[in-house]
Parts: C-alpha cells; structure tokens; sequence
C-alpha cells in the first residue's frame, strides 16, 4: 500500500495539496492528515425508461452506454446509465480538527459518508483514492477499519436493530455507557427497550453514544443532532469538540448550520456533489467573506438571517 | 373556520404518563409551534392530534367531532423520519396517488422533478423524500397539517422554499399548521404561537 506522509512546511495555506486548499486562518498548524478523499466519485446505475420511439440523446453523459434489449424487454425503451452523484470530490480531515460539511440536500453527503465507511449498495460504483492516517485504503481495508478507528453516527434512526435492545447494541463496558447515558440525560432503563420504544431524539442520542463507546480517532457523524433539543445539541458538539481536541479527528456532515459554526474549524460548502468552497468557520460572520454565491445564498437562507432566497434551486 | 381540539386527555405507555388530563386547542388560521425537550412526548402529541394513537381517557374532536375512522383523515401528519413513513416497495407516483388527486403545481412548488416520480424511495435522498411526504398530506386536502421537524434533514435553501410554501398554501386554504421544531429561530420566524408542552 502506498504510504503519503504530510509535512505541513511542504505547502501555504491557500496552495492546493492532495487535492483541496486551505482558508488561511484555518486550524492546521502541524496537522497531519488523518482522512484524505481525493477525487472521490460516487455513482449508481440505474434503468431509466425513455419515452417511446426516440432516440437516444447524444452526448448527455460520457459513462452511459446502451443497454441489448432482448425478449420481454424489448417492447419497453429503457437502458442502463450511470448517474453520477459525486464528482471529484476532495476533502481532508486532520488531526485535532472538526471539519463540517454543509449543503443542498440530495447533493451527496450522505453517499460520501458511505463510501468512506465502505458501506456501499449493490448498485454503486466508487471511484478515487481515499488515505486514512497516511495510508491508502481499498474498500476491505475501510471495512476493517469502519467500527475500531472510524466510527459512524448514521442519519437514519433505521439504522438500529428493531429486535435487539438498546443495551446489547451498544454493547461495550457497562461502565463505560452508563457515563455516556448519564452525559445524554438517558435513563439507565433505555438499555433494557427497544427501539421502537425511543423518541426520534432518543434514538438520536443512542446512536451517539454508539459511536462514542469505543476508542475510534475518526468519528463521522451524518446529521447527528435532528430530533435533539438545543441543550443535547450543544452538548454533542461539546463533545465533538473535546474529541477533536484530544488529537482525533470528526467529519461533521450537518443541515444545521448555526449549530456546525459553534464547534468545527473548516467549513466545506457541499453543491451537486462536489466542494465549491472550503472555508474557515470565521468566514460566515458575513456574506461579503464567502467566496461562492452557493455559500451567499446558504447564509441567507438561515432563519437567523434573512430566510430567503433568490432564484432558482 | 375548523377548530382541532383535545379534551381531558390522558396518554401513557406503560407506567409512564405522558399527558394528563390535557386540554388544548388550535384553530385553523394559526401556525402552533410546539415546544419541548427531547423525549417529552411532542411526537405523542402529533400521533393522537392526527389518530394514529388513541387515548386512554378523553378525546380528540375535529369541529366537535372526533377524528372520521374511515378514509382519509382531515387531520395529516408530516414524519420527522420520511425514510419510514414511505413504502419502499412502491414507486413515489403510486404513493402519491393512493393519497389522492394533487394540484399540478404543488410538486413544481415543492420543487420536486418529475424524473423522481418514477424512484423508490431508497432512490431518493432524506429532503427529496420529505419533499414527497409533504405532497402527499397535501394531496388529502387537510384541514389541519402537522409537522414534526420536517425540515431538520433540508438544507436551509429547501428550508425557506418549503416553508415558504407551506405558509403560503396554509393561508390560501385555511389549513392549520401545527410544527414542531427545535429551532428557536425557525419557531420565531413561522409561529403566531407557541406551545410548551411542560406547561400543560
């Protein structure tokens, strides 16, 4: 496997390195990178029915091929293609740092959790190179990784084994979950429910302090804090915060973009499957510091600001 | 003018009580924000609003009716988790149209593209199949919507769109919105009055 070590005197701040700059005033003094995504690629095929007796378009996509019809599929029009949701993307995380991803919804962010952890559908296809602590990964590898040094906060409160209890699936020292329950205002008795019997933020908090019970250095949280009141929001991003500051890293993909700027250092503005800007938090003070009219029109949009927006989505 | 009432109810799930002997009301020319902590038992309150759960004791009433057994009910909720509330075996046009006859520029307001129509929802990400959930309250013609923190997997772009919306169609055709949130600056925005649930 190859092996990229970072030296931060190698490159400035705004030089572009292993695929992504920094904003100047960004928390990266020394640090090394502990999760790199370069030019990550995300992708599905899927049949697509064309209405009858046209042609194909030409020149739509590069990777789309036409499928043979044969038999029973021949009265219908419909070919395979390859949508791609993730186009070149390049992000990093280093040690020490909380990088927050913000964006459109439906523009990916959940797939590029995905294929970080190696959770990927029958279906995809992944292109690029991810690194994790220097070292180039295949998708066995990040398998072997996802659970000991990478952990998941998933979006999906599905996400839970709906017949096994809440305290065998968070498994773990015993110890160890009644402090972590106890930080989450969780009754000791939630260990012995099922999921069903949780309150959407309660199973918010669960899937939480699953991801915190082992010892991972990379946790990446796909919209932890929904259904969470202000006060446990807070005090997630406490201890994301307190995580990082330990020489850990957290990828923090999130809607919640107020709730993002109190704790991470870098910002990356997530549109239609790609960065278009990768920014210091210090810059969302105010519209005028934003580089991309994407990122204007998301700070607008904050019902803290002016909650609206111009144009179309 | 309709009026969506609880009278005296009381819920509980096992030895743990939730509401006792509640009472409250809404009128559908206004937006309600409810407000309580995390696992108080505002999702409770949405499922008995809207029928999903009975009461233990008391009653839910609907312009002095209780809710209608039968058919669609008057009374829609929006699910905080859309990955649950949609069947993943039917294609998003078939759900929607189990629901009901839908205005064809409700789905350009709610910014839904066509080509989703054909998907499943585990095609579809969490705010695009949001997106459906809300047309398909919509396609019953309620007298009152509830929404459950249905924007908290939207980015704020879709965010003001939808709500937009939302407000808009609400006004238009005297529909109450009853919303959940736990954004103290979304509440302020949409809400003509707030509800804490520790104060019943």
């Amino acid at each position: 496997m190859d092996t990229q070590q970072h030296l931060s005197s190698v490159h400035t701040h705004e030089e572009a390195h292993h695929g992504h700059t920094h904003a100047s005033v960004s928390h990266h003094a020394g640090g090394h990178h502990l999760l790199q995504v370069e030019n990550l690629c995300v992708g599905f095929q899927m049949y697509e029915t064309l209405p009858q007796q046209s042609s194909p378009a030409k020149g739509i996509a590069c990777k789309e091929k036409q499928t043979k019809r044969f038999g029973f599929f021949s009265r219908t029009t419909t070919r395979q293609t390859m949508q791609w949701v993730i186009d070149h993307l390049s992000l990093s995380v280093h040690t020490g740092e909380i990088l927050a991803v913000v964006g459109a919804s439906g523009s990916g962010k959940t797939l590029l959790a995905d294929a970080i952890m190696g959770l990927y559908d029958t279906n995809t296809c992944v292109e690029g190179v991810i690194y994790y602590d220097g070292v180039k990964q295949d998708a066995s590898s990040l398998t072997a990784l996802r659970g000991s040094e990478i952990a998941f906060v998933p979006q999906s409160v599905k996400s839970l084994d709906p017949l096994m209890k809440i305290g065998k699936q968070i498994g773990g020292d015993p110890a160890r979950r009644a402090e972590l329950f106890e930080r989450y205002s969780l009754s000791t008795d939630v260990e012995g429910l099922y999921p069903f019997e949780l309150s959407g933020g309660m199973a918010r908090r669960v899937l939480l302090c699953t991801a915190l019970m082992g010892n991972p250095r990379l946790i990446i949280a796909d919209e932890p804090t929904p259904g969470l009141d202000l006060e446990l929001a807070v005090q997630a991003m406490k201890d994301f915060r307190t995580f990082a500051d330990e020489g850990k890293g957290v990828l923090l993909i999130t809607h919640d973009i107020e709730l993002a700027l109190r704790v991470a250092d870098r910002v990356a503005v997530f549109k239609d499957g790609t960065v278009v800007e990768e920014t210091a938090v210090a810059n969302f003070a105010a519209p005028h510091l934003l580089n991309h009219p994407f990122s204007r029109a998301l700070w607008h949009a904050l019902p803290e600001h002016d909650f609206s927006f111009e144009g179309e989505l | 003018m309709s009026v969506l009432e609880l009278q005296q109810v009381s819920f509980s799930y096992g030895a743990k009580t939730v509401f006792a002997n509640c009472s409250l009301s809404f009128d559908s020319h206004e937006r309600v924000a409810l407000y309580a902590p995390s696992g108080r038992g505002k999702t409770t309150l949405c499922r008995l609003l809207a029928g999903y759960s009975k009461p233990q004791a008391g009653q839910v009433l609907l312009d002095g009716q209780p809710l209608p057994q039968m058919g669609p009910c008057p009374v829609q909720l929006i699910w905080q988790h859309p990955e649950q509330a949609l069947d993943p075996l039917l294609r998003m046009q078939t759900s929607l149209q189990e629901a009901g006859p839908l205005e064809e520029d409700v789905l350009h307001r709610l910014g839904i593209k066509p080509e989703w129509l054909t998907r499943y929802p585990r095609e579809l990400s969490g705010g695009e199949m949001q997106r459906f959930c809300i047309a398909r309250a919509l396609a019953v013609h309620p007298q009152f919507l509830i929404a459950d923190e249905i924007s908290t997997m939207l980015d704020a772009l879709t965010q003001v769109q939808i709500w937009d919306f939302l407000c808009s169609y609400c006004d238009e055709h005297e529909v109450g919105l009853i919303l959940v949130t736990h954004s103290q600056a979304l509440q302020d925005r949409l809400a003509t009055r707030v509800v804490n649930l520790d104060s019943l």
